[in-house]
């Protein structure tokens, strides 16, 4: 007799949530650790470490990936340097940490709103910033500093509308999509409006801000996003290990001992705060935030939303899809925001897919 | 003789409300210690209100909730939660949460970042799951158990806070008449043995008369009687609380009171 599935283990009073082991020191001291939540991380840096050295080293002016390292540290040839320092590099460590930045940010909004579309892409903070840039660089006039901090405010002030709109007793999923929704639509036509009225060569920056591009960015542009994340990824780590019981439901999670309403806001400030950092130094790229997450929970197969996991696939995505946007139809450089929706979401729709067809979608 | 009863958890002058809604007024209620206290009452009578303001996940409109002598708010979080454990009527399950980690997510009072996972830890989860009989489920999902299953997995969940109070939603819903039988039973097993306290809303009076040691009866926000369920449960007390024409015969088995419906059909009424 042949059986096709091997016989369950049996449990035998074994606790520990399944595929973790504990690492202990003494008695005081244990660590949960999963395997297969190391080694997606794993796999991750690997990728995201790749599409780093790939992107410095390809171009009009190739680099040999031997010689990549010395010229990162400054002691290569003086081209190579000049290339990998003042241009590549800055411009690959932002794709990283934007990528980053809108991972983490947008497990943090879909995890507070119990919806996978909970994204700043759709509840309308990504069109506040926007419409705020637009509206900087349209009426006000102004460099990257300015159109940048329009941005962050717009962004901040729709999501401050949004979730007041949305809020009773707590935020409520679809609530809150449903009103971001509604007010995207508006600043929508507010944008255009604005458009209409603009001469051309106001209208065309405009519209180039509106894609999300990485392009030319320095190293003023690491330090801003990585001062960010530097600040606000630890707050945001710690409160999503509060707000990953929340999504038990809120009465469970007070239950707990988890102070739902401190975590709710605090969590809130510090993702709007983050995503418009992102949005500041990118302009709005597309779909990081909607999909990461949805990809870092379904590869780890953890119950429930995995920050840590969101932030490093959002890196890696968007560095992956950066080097395509840039080598794909070279010497023509397609917008990143196009790659992100391309990549991320055929692997989104595959991944779904797969999950359908063993029945659990 | 005078009656010494303690109360660790209590509610004073309570005025409980949705927004402007006002649902108890000047409630007052104690849950005398090491009793297993079962509330009774109609639909949205406040019974889930009262339960939720008494564990601090609803504040209070007015007036204040004690636990340990001290005003519940007091506290911090996390120390509520190692005293007092809540089974709120209804949670939610992430997609694809295992059993056994759902179950272990009642430790988070006990844990700390470097203490993420220690033998007591172990230990306890692993006893609140074979106690509830959900052992074998610990490596599936809850998400494919059924309703009856999931209740058990909560109640594991709630268990493993290891609190020495319980207060518990309708515990018995989504369960067959067997498996009934084993949650009261098991609640019984930890208010005689255990030394906890039990707090549990149920719907079946006969339930709530056998096993209650203390009974509030509740109607539109107020406790209307409480007491040792033979000394307050009679027809007119059902009769005003429910609207319901019933008689009241001893329990066979246990000589509790036993409530039955009179048959409105053959009276006619
Ligand atoms: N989150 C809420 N917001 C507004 N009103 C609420 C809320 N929860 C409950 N209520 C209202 O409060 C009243 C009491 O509800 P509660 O849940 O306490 O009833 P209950 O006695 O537990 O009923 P049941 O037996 O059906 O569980 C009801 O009228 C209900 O509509
Ligand atoms: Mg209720």
């Amino acid at each position: 007799m042949s059986t096709l599935t091997p016989p369950r283990p049996r449990t035998g009073g074994r606790s520990t949530p399944r595929g973790s082991f504990v690492l202990r020191l003494g008695e005081r001291y244990s660590l949960l650790v999963r395997p297969r939540t190391l080694l997606v991380a794993l796999v991750l840096l690997v990728v995201s470490a790749a599409a780093l050295v790939v992107s410095v080293s390809v171009g009009d002016y190739e680099i040999p990936l031997a010689a990549v390292p010395a010229a990162i540290a400054g002691v290569g040839e003086r081209l190579d340097v000049f290339f990998v320092q003042g241009v590549r590099l800055p411009r690959a460590l932002t794709a990283l940490g934007v990528g980053a930045a809108l991972g983490l940010a947008g497990a943090v909004f879909q995890s507070l709103s119990r919806n996978a579309l909970g994204s700043p892409d759709i509840i309308g903070f990504t069109s506040g910033a926007a419409t705020g840039a637009v509206a900087v660089i349209l009426l006000v006039g102004g460099g990257r500093l300015m159109v940048s901090l329009g941005a962050v405010a717009g962004g901040l002030l729709t999501a401050g509308v949004v979730y007041l709109l949305a809020m009773k007793n707590g935020v409520h999923g679809y609530r809150l999509v449903l009103v971001g929704i509604g007010i995207s639509a508006m600043l929508t036509a507010v944008r255009d409006y604005l458009l209409t009225r603009a001469d051309l060569t106001d209208a065309m920056g405009a519209q180039i801000w509106m894609i999300g591009s990485l392009n030319a960015r320095g190293w003023p542009e690491v330090v801003a996003v990585g001062v960010s994340l530097a600040l606000l990824g630890p707050v945001l780590l710690y409160l999503g290990a509060r707000l990953r019981f929340m999504e038990l439901g809120d009465d469970t999670a007070r239950a707990l001992g988890v102070d739902t309403q401190a975590v709710q806001v605090g969590a809130l400030a510090a993702a709007s705060a983050l995503t418009g950092a992102a949005i500041a130094v990118s302009g709005p790229i597309g779909f990081v935030a909607l999909a990461a997450p949805q990809l870092a929970r379904r590869l780890t197969r953890t119950g429930g939303t995995t920050f840590v996991g969101a932030a490093l696939m959002g890196a890696a995505l968007l560095a992956v899809a950066d080097l395509v946007a840039l080598r794909a139809l070279a010497p023509t450089q397609l917008p990143v925001g196009v790659v992100t929706a391309v990549i991320g979401g055929s692997y989104l729709i595959w991944l779904l897919y797969t999950e359908w067809r063993r029945g659990r979608a | 003789m005078t009656v010494h009863r303690t109360d660790r958890l209590s509610g004073q002058e309570l005025t409980l409300a949705y927004e402007q809604r006002v649902i108890s007024r000047d409630l007052a209620v104690a849950i005398p210690d090491n009793s297993f206290t079962v509330i009774v009452g109609p639909n949205a009578c406040g019974k889930s209100t009262l339960l939720r303001a008494l564990s601090r996940t609803l504040k209070p409109a007015g007036g204040r909730v004690l636990l340990d002598g001290q005003v519940i708010s007091s506290y911090p979080a996390k120390e509520v939660a190692r005293r007092l454990g809540l089974l709120p009527q209804t949670s939610i399950a992430p997609d694809g949460i295992g059993v056994a980690d759902l179950v272990a997510r009642g430790r988070f009072p006990h844990q700390g970042f470097l203490r993420q996972w220690s033998r007591d830890d172990e230990r306890v989860v692993a006893e609140a799951m074979e106690s509830t009989g959900v052992a074998e489920l610990a490596d599936r999902s809850v998400d494919e158990l059924s309703g009856g299953q999931r209740q058990r997995v909560w109640l594991a969940m709630v268990l493993a806070q290891q609190t020495p109070l319980l207060l518990l939603d309708e515990p018995t819903t989504y369960l067959d008449i067997a498996h009934q039988m084993d949650m009261l039973d098991l609640c019984a097993q930890l208010h005689d043995r255990g030394g906890h306290t039990l707090v549990a809303v149920l719907h079946d009076l006969n339930h709530a008369c056998r096993y209650a040691s203390h009974l509030i009866v509740m109607k539109e926000g107020a406790i209307v009687a409480e007491g040792e369920p033979a000394e307050i449960v009679t027809a007119e007390l059902v009769e005003h609380v429910f609207g319901l024409p019933v008689r009241i015969i001893p329990d066979p088995e246990t000589h509790t009171p036993l409530i039955v419906p009179v048959d409105r059909r053959r009276t006619g009424s």
